[in-house]
């Protein structure tokens, strides 16, 4: 689209000059058809399978139906959500989950940062640090929410066995209740920091070199460099990498599931898993489903968000 | 290279104008960062460390305390134990790995037949709101998987896909093909559409244009998507768990999640498993780390 000067490069188009004559007309009329056949299986793939169950569930949202009894669901209208957005439990998870988005990725986009900063000021070896430092973020979170599991046992897990050896005394990560919240905010940190890493350094190493030169001849002082260079050209990436984190933590399930099952308690029941619980422990489908569209609309904004920073972004 | 700043990292003379002095404390605070980095480093890769070395740890050692970390006996039973059942035969472990090969491995091929025409088409063709239709397209893949299973469950029970690997395949298609549009259609723009034009004016359909002289140059790029697509279904895991039940259609997320589920726990077999499970993942990402940036933000940010 950019340049449309090199027509005539020679493509490996010469071989066959058997070919039929370009139809002129009809072109523009079977571009249209080939978008049309290209598009639309992708497109009703995605209806079938993401619009269609959203539709169901808003519909079952207004109902009273449950997935165990065999009665036809009967309307309750907004009755779903009204308890929903008037329950005291409700408001709990929205707490927690709220103090676990912000705590997760805060601290992510600090650490992730902050290493993101100091390899790109290595000239050598970036190459194999970047690569080690992105081994957790590939990882299933089934595996990093077990095998933490296992290293914050109180008993025989690895990180008490070296407090103990520090001579601090034994946490019970996972069994109390201040503390599972912390021990998932830091499991979640150690995942996904090098996402913010990566991110981070892709905006670091695109920042133009001669800026920092021209700082350098004007004696600039390294804050100032980074306070006026440096962040505000990797900020607008940066910011794309916070927010799609946090829609990814709000949505998060699998590391709550595995790691505390939302205990001890309920202190690390996040929104996600209170509704896998009314859902498929309380079998109460019609109000899951209001609270299914309810987070739908949170997660709606947010991406809403996202994109619009993504497409400002492309823009310049 | 970009952003390092006049650092004396190399040992090569710096003779320039920064005075002795100055240099001295930057070559300091280089150290303090390199001793920043290490740390780090060591922080983040311990726990997959630990990992490895408790999967070839003899049982006792698993469980000794104060951990052991270096004298330890050295066993391969519990690799032993992830394919071999105890009787004698394929264990279940192997068999949900081998479930899982093949839905990741279908998935990825339907998301990838399905997502690169339409990434091609979104990238060549003029059509009504294109911009809204991407968008539409990347917002389905954001939707919470807990949300969306309630009602994907019903449709499924409704037609009797519940615990079968097709089910799984066509849902992990579907969060596939969003990823799959939006990576290759960075890919497509990156190839020049004059080429098209080109082989039309020599009398080629659009669509003859597309498969002789794009496709062949979108090989490599359709090969990191789908290498992607192959990881995020191989570690899909919510809803595997809500989908399947039987041992021989689960998938290995739920198997390796379902060790845990007794009252004692094999945390060897749990960890050798572990390193079965994620050793390809870290092959396959090494493999497209280039292209890492797009990866992970779903095709939306390229560098």
């Amino acid at each position: 689209m950019s340049s449309p000067v090199h027509l005539s490069t020679g493509r490996p188009g010469q071989e066959a000059p058997a070919t039929p004559p370009a139809p002129g007309r009809t072109s523009r009329l079977s571009d249209r058809g080939l978008a049309v056949a290209f598009i639309s299986p992708a497109l009703l793939l995605l209806l079938a399978m993401s619009v269609f169950p959203l539709l169901w569930a808003l519909y079952l949202s207004f109902t009273d139906y449950s997935a165990t009894r065999g009665d036809a669901p009967q309307f309750v209208w907004f009755g779903n959500y009204t308890a929903i957005l008037t329950s005291a439990q409700v408001h709990l998870r929205a707490l927690t989950t709220l103090i676990y988005v912000v705590g997760a990725v805060g601290l992510q986009t600090l650490l992730g940062f902050t290493i993101a900063y100091l390899i790109s000021r290595r000239t050598r070896g970036r190459g194999l640090l970047t690569t080690l430092f992105l081994v957790p973020m590939m990882l299933s979170p089934v595996v990093v929410g077990l095998f933490w599991r296992f290293m914050l046992d109180a008993q025989f897990g690895v990180i008490n066995s070296m407090l103990g050896s520090l001579g601090l005394g034994q946490v019970e990560w996972l069994t109390r209740q201040r503390t599972a919240l912390i021990s998932l905010i830091v499991v979640d940190t150690w995942q996904w920091t090098p996402f913010i890493m990566l991110i981070a350094l892709a905006g670091l190493t695109a920042v133009p070199k001669y800026l920092y030169e021209a700082a350098s001849i004007d004696r600039a002082s390294e804050w100032f460099r980074f306070r006026t260079i440096t962040l505000p050209l990797v900020w607008p990436l940066l910011l794309i990498a916070v927010l799609f984190r946090a829609i990814e933590a709000f949505r998060l399930f699998d590391l709550v599931y595995i790691l505390t099952s939302g205990g001890p308690g309920v202190s690390t029941e996040t929104l996600s898993f209170h509704v896998y619980k009314v859902a498929f422990l309380g079998f109460n489908t019609g109000t899951a489903s209001a609270y299914g569209i309810l987070m739908v609309l949170v997660v709606i904004v947010l991406t809403q968000l996202y994109l619009r920073y993504l497409s400002k972004l492309k823009e310049d | 290279m970009a952003v390092s700043v006049n650092e004396a990292v190399s040992p090569g003379p710096v003779q320039d104008h920064p005075p002795p002095a100055r240099r001295s404390s930057g070559r300091g605070r280089a150290m303090l960062e390199v001793a920043l980095l290490t740390v780090l480093a060591v922080v983040m890769l311990f726990p997959v460390l630990w990992m490895i070395e408790t999967s070839i740890k003899e049982n006792r050692d698993v469980y000794a305390v104060p951990a052991k970390f270096f004298d330890f006996e050295v066993t391969l039973d519990h690799y032993r134990d992830v394919f071999i059942a105890s009787g004698g035969g394929r264990s279940a472990l192997s068999v949900s790995f081998l479930n899982s090969v093949i839905v990741a491995g279908v998935s990825t091929v339907l998301a990838t037949v399905l997502g690169v025409p339409a990434a091609w088409a979104y990238s060549r063709f003029t059509l009504r709101a294109k911009k809204d239709q991407l968008f539409f397209i990347l917002s389905t893949r954001f939707m919470p998987p807990v949300v969306v299973v309630v009602p994907i469950f019903l449709m499924y029970r409704y037609v009797g896909l519940i615990d079968t690997a097709l089910g799984l395949i066509l849902i992990y298609t579907a969060f596939n093909v969003p990823f799959t549009i939006w990576m290759m259609k960075g890919f497509v723009d990156e190839v020049p559409a004059e080429y098209e034009d080109a082989a039309m004016l020599d009398g080629y359909t659009r669509l003859q244009a597309f498969r002789k002289f794009t496709l062949p140059l979108l090989v490599p790029g359709i090969a990191a998507t789908a290498v992607f697509a192959l990881i995020f279904s191989w570690n899909e895991f919510v809803f595997a768990i809500f989908l399947t039940s039987s041992e021989n259609v689960r998938t290995a997320p739920p198997a390796i999640a379902g060790l845990i589920g007794g009252t004692t726990v094999d945390w060897g077999l749990v960890a050798a498993s572990s390193v079965v499970f994620a050793l390809p993942v870290l092959i396959f990402a090494y493999l497209v780390r280039k292209h890492l940036v797009a990866g992970v933000t779903l095709g939306a940010v390229r560098r």
